[in-house]
């Protein structure tokens, strides 16, 4: 396999000691194991993410996604970005694609990286580490390094919102998206048919600001997976992981719920079937421990 | 004229007959029962060979009488052309094989053997049709009426080569087209409003040799039948002319629905106009911005759709065009001037066809659109002020608007009720001199009756064609499509009369109805019932045939009791022949029999195609194809029940408002003729489920299968007819 | 008076997107397709109409723009392809800048921590905003918040998800001051254009 090397955007929610960083450990760990160089954007700066409007409006959040463009560009002259968190990947995107089309839009956002020394030339390609390892390898590639295939364990494929809408992936349809599925099914997992909560909404960054309608939300996604038969929900959203895993104790204080799901990402799959360790796809990092991962991680 | 009758059958034994079928048997089926003169198996009948065979035989021993023993008599027609031989086609491959389970070898010998019989019986009784000796040359089209819709077919039926005569009641040409500033768009891009293109046309009708004008002119009289109509035109001054015609076109439009009975609506109020009355403004400003009639420019107008419409104390109906109108007319405001709001109100916006993208076109130019019900327009200031519940934020809600446009609806101009001709206020368009009326059959509202489902611009007066919003509510696009369909159907028919044969559904067909007159008892079923005004009565009220007004359906065969009216190639004998002809198992037999008298239109395609997609039913169904379920008399279904059939079921187009038979009227009189057979059934001492009747359509072939195996345990429950061998 | 365009060009011009507005032929599949759909006061749909018919104060100080969780079920269903998702948000913004949303609305007022916790370093800190979030009502409000979750605290710290040391740093841009310039310039350009003054 050729290495191939992207222009890194991890997104804060990734960074050390982050709510996810484990995601980060298993996307380096799954990345070593496929030749994956990514390198990242040197100063890179948060994405506004989906909240970012109400203050920030509508050129600072282009501008702030910009800067990270040009800095790319700059640095890491002809790589595609790639982000792995589905909002970072979202919020990237839509300023790129805004910028694509309004040349008045990119006269102001370069006016205002002028500011801090910086130009975007619309060069940069935007891309979800889902999209790099479905377009640029392809099941069939995925499938190769598998050594520990997840024999006897069923995943719910919740795949949320910001991977699946407005952009998708793949294009697949945005109401029953199969890429996480299949994912599944490629590294020797069990696929739950017919997850009804595949594309519900987790609240978002709602669950803060509206705790109570988030955490309904967050008991549908849950309980349909624990309906379906599932053992894992698998997701590539970093705060749909955490949204879905740490509710689940309030959801059971307040509710009489007895929910103990975990939720994992498809990294963390990734790096358990090419015969990583617990540790290696930050298996450690879960407040509802994945155990039928973990023992299939340890097994020789 | 036909010499001896010399008989033959033909035997295919291709496309597996020969391997499922006893073809020995069916040819000594032919020869003894059917007393066929010849009787030919052949491996392939339908190869260049298998059909030189029997043209050479029809040659060499002058077969006259043929029957066809192989497929589906929808299949292989060309190759099965005989033009100067009676034809009988006997249905073995779609009919037998491809019908009957395996497992039941017996029962599909005998059933094929049935057919065989059943072939040669109707084919004896048939004779080669000759045409109808009666017809009339002429081919000139009178269009009446010179809006767009007469313009365009008196246009396209002039280009084609057709002499038109065009009468117009108004001293100009041109309509409701001659009277608005712009149309909705026809083509790509569907974004603004477009001339009309009226006087273009105009201009040319008026220039064509082939049209003759007569303006400020009504329709006095006419008289005859397609290929011989005789038309009074008279002019408001008081001269006439006379003129032959081979067809005619309708196109006599829609009146704008009175806006003074819509007082609610501020039906009458000086700044409330309907559609029309906005157009004569537009004109008026000449894409200038537009003002009320009292000079004041207008900054703000609201449009109420559905004004009276889709409304039961006024009109029922929609009219089609009016939401794209009044998205066009906002349009007028806004291409003038962009700050004029400009709201429109409806209940349901409704844009057909490319009209959805003419409503986004508004929309981006700024057109409000809100759904709404307006309960009140009155006088308020300058202008008016509208209540109405905003239906979307389920709110009271007020406009004040220096205009109110309502979309009024469109009546047609259809002539006389000829169901209720005493009606007041009554103008007939046409002044037919038939016996049914003056004017055409009307359907609904006043509509002219068209066969809106599958022929739109058949009507119910053979040569009379209806075109454009006289026929159903429609836009200008609609009609221009509408005027060219009616005229090459007038072509067709002027083409059809003049060879003697029928027009549409049987376009091509020879055959036409004779009457034995000296049986004839005066009961008029036949004058009453044909659904396309072809009889006439004589002086001595004896139906007075018009061979060329007749569309073949067989409906006055079907009705008359004394049996006196019959088609050369389709009567009371070749149909009751093949009843006769199956053998009838004694009643201890368990083997019951069906009599399915099939409409040729619909049921019987999807019989055929049921076996196709090889759907089984009972073996002991015996199907006759009829013209309609019109055209099927009494009689053969009390000879079928007296010579022990167990049951008789009829499979007919959809009857009603929404009817499908092709003929109209037909499956709907069967319907009602059956109605009464309950009784007839009592007096013979028989249940009344021996006689049943199904609506079938040509796409219900997956339903068809099962229609006959129900009624098959139907029988089988109520169990073998009491009345075998007593026949 | 009803029906006069004035507040529809207000939008259009101020809002992000909001010439979309006036395409919106009033279907409903946004609103029956957003998941906070029991929670809000107006549909999209309705907040469109309302826009069009002139209800300016209605819809500025309207909680629906804030129950948007941004998951674009509306924008993919949507038959006219109006970017509703981002429509709201435009709304959302320019009612929160004119001071007409609601006040104390809980998302408004996270959005705002959020925005200033990523413009102080650049990237945001997880832990301070969670922590600035809960004390939002005060200093008292603020523990009992806390208290109330801190399970779930607790169980990402265990989980080395959550760090308390980064309360006293955590991570931050080298180029901060780049980054501020370009903030400043991108938020006076807008306000410039939108007739919004600085705040």
């Amino acid at each position: 396999m050729a290495k191939k090397s992207y222009a890194f955007y991890p997104g804060c929610s990734s960074q050390l000691k982050a709510s996810a960083s484990n995601y980060l450990v298993s996307v380096n760990s799954m990345c070593r194991i496929l030749d994956v160089q990514l390198t990242q954007i040197p100063d890179w700066n948060c994405c506004g993410a989906s909240i970012a409007y109400a203050e920030g409006g509508e050129l600072p959040r282009h501008a702030i996604n910009a800067r990270n463009f040009a800095l790319a560009e700059k640095h890491l002259p002809g790589q595609d970005i790639v982000a792995t968190c589905a909002a970072c990947w979202l919020g990237a995107r839509e300023s790129k694609e805004r910028l694509d089309v309004s040349s008045a839009l990119m006269r102001e956002t370069n006016e205002a990286l002028a500011a801090g020394g910086l130009h975007y030339k619309a060069e940069v390609n935007i891309r979800h580490m889902v999209e790099v390892l479905i377009e640029d390898f392809g099941y069939e590639e995925l499938k190769k390094p598998v050594v520990k295939p997840l024999e006897n364990m069923k995943f719910a494929g919740y795949v949320g919102c910001q991977t699946n809408r407005p952009f998708g992936i793949d294009g697949e349809s945005f109401e029953n998206p199969k890429y996480l599925d299949k994912m599944v099914e490629t590294l020797g997992g069990e696929p739950i048919g017919q997850y009804d909560q595949k594309v519900t909404c987790c609240g978002g960054a709602l669950a803060f600001s509206e705790p109570e309608k988030s955490q309904k939300q967050i008991r549908e996604i849950v309980e349909s997976a624990y309906d379906h038969g599932a053992d894992m929900i698998v997701t590539p959203c970093p705060l749909c992981q955490a949204n879905v895993e740490i509710y689940q104790s309030e959801i059971n204080k307040k509710q009489g719920t007895k929910f103990s799901m975990p939720v994992l990402y498809y990294s963390q799959l990734m790096t358990v079937a090419y015969g990583g360790s617990a540790k290696d796809a930050g298996l450690d990092g879960h407040v509802i421990p994945p155990r039928k991962l973990i023992d299939a991680a340890s097994k020789k | 004229m036909m010499s001896e009758m010399k008989t033959a059958a033909y035997l295919c034994s291709g496309c597996g007959l020969g391997d499922k079928l006893d073809m020995a048997s069916l040819s000594k089926v032919a020869q003894k029962a059917g007393k066929m003169a010849i009787v030919r198996e052949h491996p392939f009948l339908c190869s260049e060979e298998g059909v030189k065979l029997i043209h050479d035989e029809i040659e060499k021993e002058s077969v006259t009488h043929a029957v066809i023993a192989a497929c589906s008599r929808r299949s292989k027609t060309e190759a099965f052309s005989f033009p100067e031989t009676a034809l009988s086609r006997v249905n073995l491959r779609e009919g037998v094989i491809w019908v009957v389970a395996e497992g039941h070898e017996e029962i599909r010998q005998e059933m094929a053997e049935d057919y065989v019989r059943m072939g040669c019986a109707e084919v004896k009784k048939m004779k080669l049709p000759r045409g109808n000796p009666e017809s009339g040359k002429e081919k000139n089209i009178l269009v009446v009426g010179g809006g767009l819709s007469g313009l365009t077919s008196a246009l396209e039926a002039a280009e084609t080569g057709y002499k038109v005569v065009l009468v117009e009641k108004e001293t100009r040409l041109g309509g409701w087209a001659s009277k608005i500033w712009k149309r909705v768009p026809f083509s790509s891009p569907y974004n603004d409003p477009q001339n009309t293109g009226i006087l273009e046309l105009i201009s040319k009708v008026s220039a064509h040799k082939n049209i003759e004008i007569h303006v400020n002119s009504a329709i006095l009289e006419t008289s005859g039948a397609p290929g011989k109509f005789v038309v009074r035109i008279g002019k408001a001054e008081g001269t006439e002319t006379e003129v032959k015609i081979g067809a005619i076109i309708q196109a006599t439009g829609f009146s704008s629905y009175d806006i003074s009975k819509l007082p609610e609506l501020g039906g009458g109020l000086p700044h409330v106009v309907d559609q029309a009355g906005l157009e004569q403004l537009a004109i008026k400003a000449e894409g200038k911005p537009i003002a009320r009639e009292d000079g004041k420019p207008i900054r703000s107008v609201a449009f109420v759709q559905c004004a009276g419409q889709r409304d039961e104390s006024h009109l029922p109906y929609c009219s089609g065009h009016c939401c794209a109108t009044s998205i066009k007319q906002a349009m007028y405001f806004k291409d003038a001037h962009p700050e004029v709001d400009t709201v429109i109100i409806y209940t349901d916006l409704r844009t057909p066809g490319m009209g959805e993208d003419f409503y986004r076109s508004a929309q981006e130019k700024g057109v409000i659109f809100t759904k709404g019900k307006v309960s009140s327009v009155e006088n308020a200031g300058e202008g008016c002020r509208l209540k109405f519940r905003d239906l979307i934020l389920d709110e009271e809600s007020t406009i004040e608007a220096d205009l109110v446009v309502l979309a009024t609806g469109q009546v047609p101009n259809s002539g006389v009720n000829i169901e209720l001709p005493e009606e007041r206020n009554q103008v007939s368009v046409l002044n037919l001199s038939y016996r049914q009326g003056k004017d055409m059959p009307q359907l609904k509202y006043g509509f002219m009756d068209s066969h809106f489902i599958c022929f739109p611009y058949e009507t119910r007066r053979t040569g009379i064609y209806a075109a454009g919003p006289v026929r159903r509510p429609m836009d200008m696009l609609q009609a221009t499509e509408d005027a060219t369909g009616a005229a090459l159907k007038a072509i067709q028919a002027v083409e059809n009369a003049s060879l003697g044969r029928a027009a549409h559904p049987r376009s091509g067909d020879l055959s036409f109805p004779t009457v034995r007159l000296e049986g004839c008892t005066q009961c008029k079923r036949c004058t009453v019932e044909c659904p396309f005004g072809a009889i006439d009565e004589d002086e001595k009220r004896f139906p007075l045939f018009n061979e060329s007004r007749c569309r073949r359906c067989g409906t006055c065969m079907g009705a008359c009791p004394v049996r006196v009216i019959s088609f050369e190639n389709y009567s009371i004998d070749t149909v009751g022949s093949q009843i006769k002809a199956v053998d009838m198992p004694d009643e201890f037999s368990e083997k019951p029999r069906i009599l399915i008298l099939a409409c040729e239109n619909d049921a019987y395609p999807a019989l055929d195609m049921a076996g196709m997609k090889n759907r089984c039913y009972s073996a002991f169904a015996r199907i006759i194809p009829v013209r309609c379920l019109g055209s099927v008399n009494t009689i053969w279904i009390t000879d079928a029940l007296n010579s022990g059939y167990d049951g008789v079921m009829m499979m007919g187009c959809k009857h009603g408002d929404n009817y499908q038979c092709h003929f109209v009227k037909g499956s709907e009189l069967a319907n009602y003729r059956m109605g009464k057979m309950d009784d007839t059934l009592k007096q013979l001492g028989l249940e009344t489920e021996r006689v049943t009747t199904v609506e079938v359509a040509i796409t219900d072939h997956e339903k068809v299968a099962a229609f006959i195996n129900d009624y098959a345990e139907t029988i089988r429950i109520i169990g073998m007819s009491p009345m075998k061998g007593f026949g | 008076m009803s029906y006069r365009n004035d507040f529809l060009k207000e939008v259009e011009e101020n809002v992000e997107e909001g010439e979309w507005v006036k395409m919106c032929m009033q279907c409903g599949v946004c609103a029956g397709s957003c998941p906070f759909g029991p929670h809000w006061e107006h549909s999209p749909q309705k907040i469109f109409m309302m826009i069009r018919a002139g209800e300016r104060i209605q819809v500025l100080s309207s909680d629906s723009m804030w129950m948007c969780t941004s998951c674009y079920n509306c924008i993919v269903r949507c038959p006219r392809k109006l970017p509703i998702t981002h429509i709201m948000h435009g709304l959302a913004n320019y009612a929160h800048r004119l001071g007409l949303a609601p006040k104390g609305q809980p998302t408004r007022v996270f959005a705002k921590t959020f925005w200033d916790n990523l413009v102080k370093t650049g990237r945001v800190n997880e832990l301070k905003l969670t922590l600035s979030h809960y004390f939002r009502d005060g200093f008292i409000q603020g523990i009992r918040n806390a208290l109330a979750m801190k399970d779930i605290g607790l169980g990402m710290m265990k989980a080395r998800r959550i760090n308390p040391m980064e309360l006293f740093g955590g991570h931050g841009l080298q180029d901060l001051e780049g980054f501020h310039a370009i903030v400043a310039k991108a938020r006076e350009i807008e306000d410039r254009k939108k007739g919004l003054k600085n705040g």
